[in-house]
């Protein structure tokens, strides 16, 4: 954001200076890519739209192949009709929000060392946080399941397991996001804090923390989604545990229940409405914090 | 959503950054996560390197015998080359659709939406929001032989009337780029959004045409993004199965699906191992390879 609008006072001076320089052909392709942009998220959409109509479909017994048929409520007051539907949304949640807290304090921390401080080994433990990005999911499960089946687990492949497959996943993914926020982190705020006589714990309450905090949530949001959709992995440590990907990988073998498609399209307005809020407050927050922020690009300005 | 991931950092604080990294205990944060990962990570790794060594000729409910069985390897290639080839070809051809797809959208976003930026950002993440199994599925609905896409192509005649999309390489690579293209998306907006953009506009200034400009000014810029895009794209469609079993038919079946197949169906643990590390030794060969080639440390 910072780019664009602190930046604009600046640039149509030399634009405007010798506009009969600029092709004509310019306008074009600066649209051109707006518009090619749109028709890209267009098409990402495509497949929501058909969830979406798809719950409004009357089933003909017939595979989730079938085509929209007739329309229907029906879906939506039964949701929970379907057998283990509801009990696998539920144990998705849970395993999720377990998952994202304990991957995100882990990863936080983790990304703090690596970024403030200095030690031997820092190289490597990069690598080491790098590599499972690296491994394919199936490789990563599969690897899981060796292992719990290998130490006498496979007793209790469940909750627990899913849980901590999907800490292991998510893990890597907190801590490159959360560094990559604390690396653009102006040191000089701590500094200035400290400065004023601030304590170590006063200035990592008071100006460290909320400063990553952009960088924490995004990190936990992304972890929720992550793990909340993650079927491969979960495919080999669950057991007889189903969450809802595995809930849905299952019933597309037999009778499709149309529900699923009343589920998908909940989850996606009410995350789309969540995000909506959180961006409603971030502009009330951006507006009162303008004045400064106006100042500070004066600042910057002539460099 | 992750906005704050995106989020361009400040400018002037990183010339500072490593004087403000302290000695000192600061390691112990480390610690715990690095425990997790050895015990869950590391240790998983090297187990399944040793039950990749196992006799083949034991089973799941008798137990294995471990004896440095090299030519579980040598089986596993042989008999699944092909799978390999399929994998890769079909991840690679999604990454390169995906970032000629991104990298408009991801431009889009950081130089032309103005203030509908962070609402473009959220449409860029929104189709995530639903399962994609059930975004997978839906694909398979749309490209089904009654579906609108194939009638769309038979007739224009790009396909016979009796031609069909569901079940051939096609529909599993559409189902690859459509699953993936928000891995390739956001890390290019990150490193575009980091651009400044009075340098393109200083090219333009010195009479370069725009296609100039972007090959020698903005491209170049975007790199880290346009790395760790194709990485992040690539790496999980290698090792993907869903699509091809969703999308399309045993002819279509990529490694991911005999690993999954060899572990949780047949139960042939060496081989199912001996695979998985392959996969695995490939996939890191290609991208050590490929960030030493592009000179970027963004991720590691």
């Amino acid at each position: 954001m910072a780019v664009s609008t602190t930046r604009a006072p600046v640039s149509p001076e030399p634009v405007r200076a010798k506009p009969s320089k600029r092709p004509r052909g310019r306008w074009l392709s600066d649209h051109l890519v707006l518009l090619l942009g749109i028709l890209v998220l267009v098409y990402t959409f495509v497949p929501i739209g058909y969830i979406f109509a798809l719950s409004f479909s009357q089933p003909t017994g017939r595979s989730a192949t079938a085509q929209f048929e007739s329309f229907t409520w029906n879906n939506w007051t039964t949701i929970c009709e379907p057998e283990g539907l509801c009990e696998s949304v539920k144990l998705s949640f849970e395993v999720s929000l377990v998952a994202t807290l304990v991957a995100t304090v882990l990863g936080t921390l983790m990304a703090f060392a690596l970024v403030r401080h200095t030690f031997r080994g820092r190289a490597a433990s990069n690598l080491v946080i790098f590599l499972p990005m690296a491994t394919p999911e199936v490789v990563m499960g599969s690897s899981l399941l060796a292992m719990f089946v290998s130490v006498g687990f496979d007793s209790v492949l469940g909750y627990i397991t899913i849980v901590i497959a999907h800490v292991l996943f998510c893990l890597s993914f907190v801590v490159v996001t959360v560094k990559a926020r604390l690396v653009g982190m102006d040191s000089r705020l701590e500094q200035a804090a400290m400065d004023l006589y601030a304590n170590e714990w006063q200035t990592f309450r008071l100006v460290t923390l909320p400063l990553a905090m952009p960088g924490i949530v995004a990190a936990a949001m992304l972890s929720f989604s992550l793990s909340f959709d993650d079927f491969i992995v979960t495919n080999f440590t669950a057991g007889q545990s189903v969450t809802f990907p595995l809930f849905i990988y299952g019933s597309k073998l037999k009778d499709f229940p149309p529900q699923l498609f009343v589920v998908g399209t909940l989850m996606f307005l009410i995350s789309f409405l969540f995000v909506i809020a959180a961006e409603v407050w971030r502009r009330q927050r951006a507006r009162s914090l303008r004045a400064p922020a106006a100042r500070r690009s004066r600042r910057r300005a002539p460099a | 959503m992750t906005a704050g991931a995106i989020k361009p950092p400040g400018k002037a604080p990183v010339v500072d950054a490593p004087t403000s990294r302290r000695r000192g205990w600061g390691w112990l944060l480390l610690v715990p996560g690095m425990l997790y990962l050895a015990v869950f990570f590391l240790f998983p790794t090297v187990q399944l390197l040793f039950t990749s060594l196992y006799d083949p000729s034991g089973s799941y409910v008798q137990g294995y015998s471990m004896t440095w069985h090299f030519a579980n390897y040598v089986d596993a290639l042989k008999d699944n080359w092909n799978l390999f080839v399929r994998s890769f070809t079909y991840a690679g051809i999604a990454t390169v659709v995906c970032l000629m797809l991104g990298y408009p959208l991801a431009y889009a976003i950081a130089f032309k939406a103005g203030r509908w930026k962070y609402f473009m950002l959220v449409l860029v993440i929104a189709p995530f929001f639903t399962s994609f199994l059930l975004r997978t599925l839906a694909w398979r609905t749309i490209l089904s032989d009654q579906g609108p896409v194939t009638s769309f192509f038979q007739f224009v005649g790009l396909l016979p009337d009796d031609g069909r999309l569901l079940a051939t390489p096609f529909a599993v690579i559409a189902g690859l780029i459509y699953n993936f293209l928000p891995f390739m998306t956001l890390p290019l907006y990150a490193s575009l959004d980091k651009v400044d953009y009075r340098l393109i506009e200083a090219a333009g200034d010195l009479y370069s045409n725009p296609v100039t400009a972007f090959r020698r000014v903005t491209f170049p810029l975007s790199l880290p993004g346009v790395v760790s895009g194709t990485l992040l794209t690539f790496i999980p469609a290698c090792g993907d199965y869903i699509n091809a079993e969703l999308l399309g038919t045993p002819k279509q079946y990529m490694v991911g699906n005999r690993i999954q197949a060899a572990f949780l169906t047949e139960h042939n643990y060496p081989l199912a191992a001996s695979l998985s590390l392959i996969l695995m030794a490939v996939v890191m060969v290609m991208v050590v390879a490929y960030i030493r080639r592009a000179g970027t440390e963004e991720l590691v």
